[in-house]
């Protein structure tokens, strides 16, 4: 019970991270992006692949997860976001599969459907955060998300957070205020994807081993899900969004009702979660954060 | 290759292409009139894959392959068209008529929904095994020339091809069809005309659905039936109706062709391994993004200021 | 001194010709009016020169720069800023926060210095710059009497209030050429006032103002030179006295007396 709650934070922290990214992208941006799982699994490769081939410690790995994902973010971004915002949904939705389609398919790289174990353990000034004790894990992933969580919110309410919210709003008097709409939907993305490939890092850490099949469309969705959830604009909305959702997914095994609850139990609820937030609740359960202006600027 | 060979690819992309040029049509109507993508729309297809395999067995029976399982198929498939049709225009009202006025964002999010409990709740109440859908016919291939060509690729051809001739007639020549048009031109405009707009959108939902239906019928005829077998169709389908021009209807069933013709032959000809056959759709998606976003049919829109 | 002008600009949108070869000039320190009919292609010539629709030909020159097809950021950033017909505020932002994106691109550029070092500047003084961008705002709304509005929501703004938020807006982009599109519409006559004030005010600011107006009783009083279009060609330009005598401007509105 306690180690299913354990898990359950854990996987808040791994989620949360790209719950962050899917905010920036969605919540501020307003661009609809399916791809964190696509951003999530290179994340984890890169660190796997790093990790096990070149004998990179951990926390080399980490920018270096984050960097692929944004060369990939950069790369699906580039052509869509000029566009219309509906063909990012469904570019970005094609890309995820493609990325686990490649996945799947170069076995030379990625050893196929096997995946990759024997991935080595965070280490920290020769401390060996072992995943199986959790604790230790635990507050390293956490250190890093709060870390996250105060540089996203710092940069929401910089010039960058209103450039983003104007150019959602209204792109035409947005680039008439000045402001270059295609920079700053690059900017998001990119963000977006590097923090998801962070959160990659940590997914392929505390499993040890990565294969394919954890990063399906599903995983986007969920994030969305978060996001929706908690309240897209705001950050800690999103980290209680992620808790929520990842609840709600090991709600089964928590409960002791695994035989009774049949496996899908929990994607129709998300499902259900999306139409219903978008009918009686759009803006979430915390609603958008409004920053609040006085003399001394912002808060 | 072979002239013989360049003629079997073709059919197996013409085929192909038919199918996804089918579904591509309910994409692109409900997006010339609501302007939005229909997430659903490939797990409606798989909703009518499944009716219609279930209609079938049930009719057939243990009815050797003859005249009477050919009717069964078709009836199957008119029932099946029936019950999508209803499921297209319940998921309109429930999920995406109570978010016109809100943010772009909204009704997109809420297709995702949708699509997410339409493929689960089928793996949930169907199991996620792939079931087989048996030829209502002797599907012993023929040769024409050299060309292998089966009864179920003649079948699919003559049924789609039906399909895109009726709904042409139906768009030009009907009074509905006219009031869709209007509505696709100009909402407001079509509603102080009269129309009755809510009846309009409702209508294409159908319509888009019961094609998707055949269109998964069909395409079972070769993949099976299986919850998840929505997405990539989906997907590629989409993907078709963008190549054409979304929101026109001609392009959709051109966009359908052209791409299944581009995925029989990348994979046969340029030597594409077919694990990656799905990557074909997604590069043709973004380069026709990066040339011609307004698709080979469509016109720019340009937001009026 | 000309300070922007037009050389035979032409828009057309297939066999439409929306702007058909116009050249028009733009006097720094003056209030130019643009009138013609509806369909005259006024707005389509402020979209052509602020970046938003690209001339199919001819050419838009700023202080002697050629700024044809620039984007339309850029062209903001030159110091060109403009309102739009039907107002295109942020309307789920608040007053003051509208006006503050007007400042983006005033802030946190040194152009001795790289842009990766201004970017991590800007992160690391955020406060300061944040209250730089909130204090300038501030003035802008104080200019047009809105400074007790600053926390509102734009779109609980009453009509009149919201076409001078998007001036406010425009104004602190700190431009040198400001175009405003139909400022008056909608207003009452007290607005129309108030509007006709404050224009007169930007000017005194050195900010040349061009104004797209169907209201005669603005345009005549305020503007210095005023161009006509009629069926996207130039009619006649003249000061306010000249076209309200032109023979062919009277016809294009009222009709040729048979």
């Amino acid at each position: 019970m306690l180690n299913f709650f354990l898990l359950i934070l854990i996987y808040t922290g791994i989620y949360a991270l790209m719950a962050l990214g899917q905010n920036v992208i969605t919540g501020y941006g307003g661009m609809l992006s399916l791809t964190q799982a696509g951003f999530f699994a290179i994340g984890s490769y890169a660190t796997a692949i790093l990790a096990t081939r070149y004998g990179w410690s951990f926390w080399a790995t980490v920018p270096a997860a984050a960097l692929f994902s944004a060369l990939f973010g950069l790369l699906i971004g580039l052509p869509t976001l000029r566009l219309k915002g509906d063909y990012l949904a469904i570019a970005t939705l094609g890309f995820g599969e493609i990325v686990r389609n490649v996945l799947n398919n170069w076995d030379s790289l990625t050893n196929g459907p096997m995946g990759i174990q024997k991935i080595p353990m965070i280490t920290i000034f020769g401390f060996v955060v072992n995943p199986y004790k959790k604790y230790a894990f635990l507050v390293v992933l956490f250190i890093t998300v709060f870390i996250a969580y105060l540089l996203f919110q710092r940069l929401a309410r910089s010039r960058m957070g209103r450039a983003l919210t104007a150019v959602r709003e209204d792109e035409i008097a947005a680039q008439s205020m000045g402001i270059n709409i295609t920079k700053y939907k690059v900017y998001a993305f990119i963000l977006g994807a590097s923090v998801a490939g962070v959160a990659g890092s940590f997914q392929a850490a505390f499993t040890l081993s990565v294969s394919p099949g954890t990063y399906t469309f599903m995983v986007s969705v969920m994030v969305l899900c978060m996001v929706v959830l908690g309240g897209m604009g705001n950050f800690k909305a999103s980290i209680l969004g992620a808790f929520i959702i990842q609840l709600i997914s090991y709600l089964p095994q928590l409960t002791g009702l695994t035989a009774i609850i049949p496996p899908q139990f929990k994607q129709i609820l998300f499902g259900l979660i999306l139409v219903i937030m978008m009918i009686w609740r759009p803006q979430g359960l915390l609603g958008r954060e409004r920053i609040t202006y006085a003399k001394g600027g912002a808060r | 290759m072979g002239v013989a060979e360049f003629f079997q690819h073709l059919m197996n992309g013409l085929t192909l292409g038919g199918i996804y040029a089918l579904i591509a049509l309910g994409y692109t109507m409900v997006y010339g009139i609501l302007k939005f993508i229909n997430f659903a729309h490939g797990d409606v297809l798989m909703a009518g894959a499944f009716i219609g395999l279930f209609v079938f067995d049930w009719l057939r029976g243990s009815a050797a392959l003859g005249v009477w399982t050919i009717i069964a198929f078709f009836l199957a498939m008119l029932v099946s068209m029936g019950l999508s049709a209803l499921l297209g225009m319940f998921i309109e009202r429930v999920a995406y008529k109570p978010l016109r006025q809100a943010t772009r964002l909204a009704p997109l999010l809420s297709a995702i929904g949708v699509s997410f409990i339409l493929s689960n709740g089928a793996a949930w109440a169907f199991g996620t095994r792939s079931r087989k859908f048996n030829y209502p016919f002797d599907n012993t291939p023929i040769t024409i020339a050299q060309v292998v060509i089966t009864p179920h690729q003649i079948l699919i051809l003559a049924v789609s091809l039906v399909m895109m001739i009726s709904l042409r007639l139906f768009v030009n020549r009907t009074r509905m069809g006219k009031a869709m048009r209007a509505t696709s031109l100009d909402q407001p405009t079509a509603m102080l005309m009269g129309i009755n707009v809510n009846k309009v959108i409702s209508m294409t939902f159908a319509i888009g659905s019961a094609l998707a239906a055949v269109g998964g019928i069909l395409i079972a005829l070769d993949f099976k039936v299986y919850a998840s077998m929505g997405t990539m169709t989906g997907l590629k389908a989409f993907v078709a109706a963008v190549v054409g021009g979304i929101g026109n209807i001609s392009g959709a069933m051109f966009g359908g062709i052209l791409l299944g013709i581009l995925e029989t032959f990348g994979v046969a000809i340029f030597g594409i391994p077919t694990g990656l056959k799905d990557t074909i759709a997604f590069g043709v998606l973004i380069l026709i993004l990066l040339i011609r976003p307004e698709g080979l049919f469509g016109k720019v829109e340009k937001e009026k200021v | 001194m000309t300070l922007l002008e037009t050389e035979k600009l032409t828009r057309a949108y297939g066999g439409v010709v929306a702007v058909n070869k116009v050249s028009f000039a733009v006097e720094e320190g003056l209030i130019t009016g643009l009138i013609g009919p509806n369909g005259a292609g006024k707005t389509t010539l402020f979209n052509n020169i602020t970046g938003l629709d690209v001339p199919t030909r001819g050419r838009v020159l700023f202080e002697g720069k050629d700024i044809t097809a620039a984007p339309a950021h850029k062209i903001c950033r030159m110091g060109i800023a403009r309102t739009f017909q039907n107002i295109r505020l942020f309307k789920d932002l608040t007053v003051v926060e509208n006006v503050m994106i007007g400042r983006h691109f005033k802030t946190g550029k040194s152009e001795s210095r790289g842009r990766f070092f201004n970017a991590i500047n800007s992160y690391i003084r955020l406060r300061e710059e944040e209250e730089q961008i909130y204090g300038r705002a501030c003035e802008w709304l104080d200019f047009f009497d809105m400074g007790g509005m600053k926390d509102e929501l734009a779109k609980n703004l009453p009509y009149g209030k919201q076409r001078e938020l998007e001036i406010a807006r425009a104004l602190a982009t700190d431009p040198k050429l400001l175009f405003l599109d139909e400022p008056a519409a909608g207003m009452n006559p007290q607005e129309t006032d108030h509007l006709m004030a404050i224009i007169r005010k930007i000017r005194d600011l050195d900010i040349t103002v061009v104004l797209i107006e169907h209201d005669m009783k603005l345009v005549m009083s305020i503007c210095d030179t005023i161009t006509v279009l009629n069926y996207g060609q130039k009619l006649a330009e003249g000061t306010p006295l000249e076209i309200r005598r032109n023979q062919s401007v009277i016809e294009a509105y009222l009709g040729k007396e048979e």
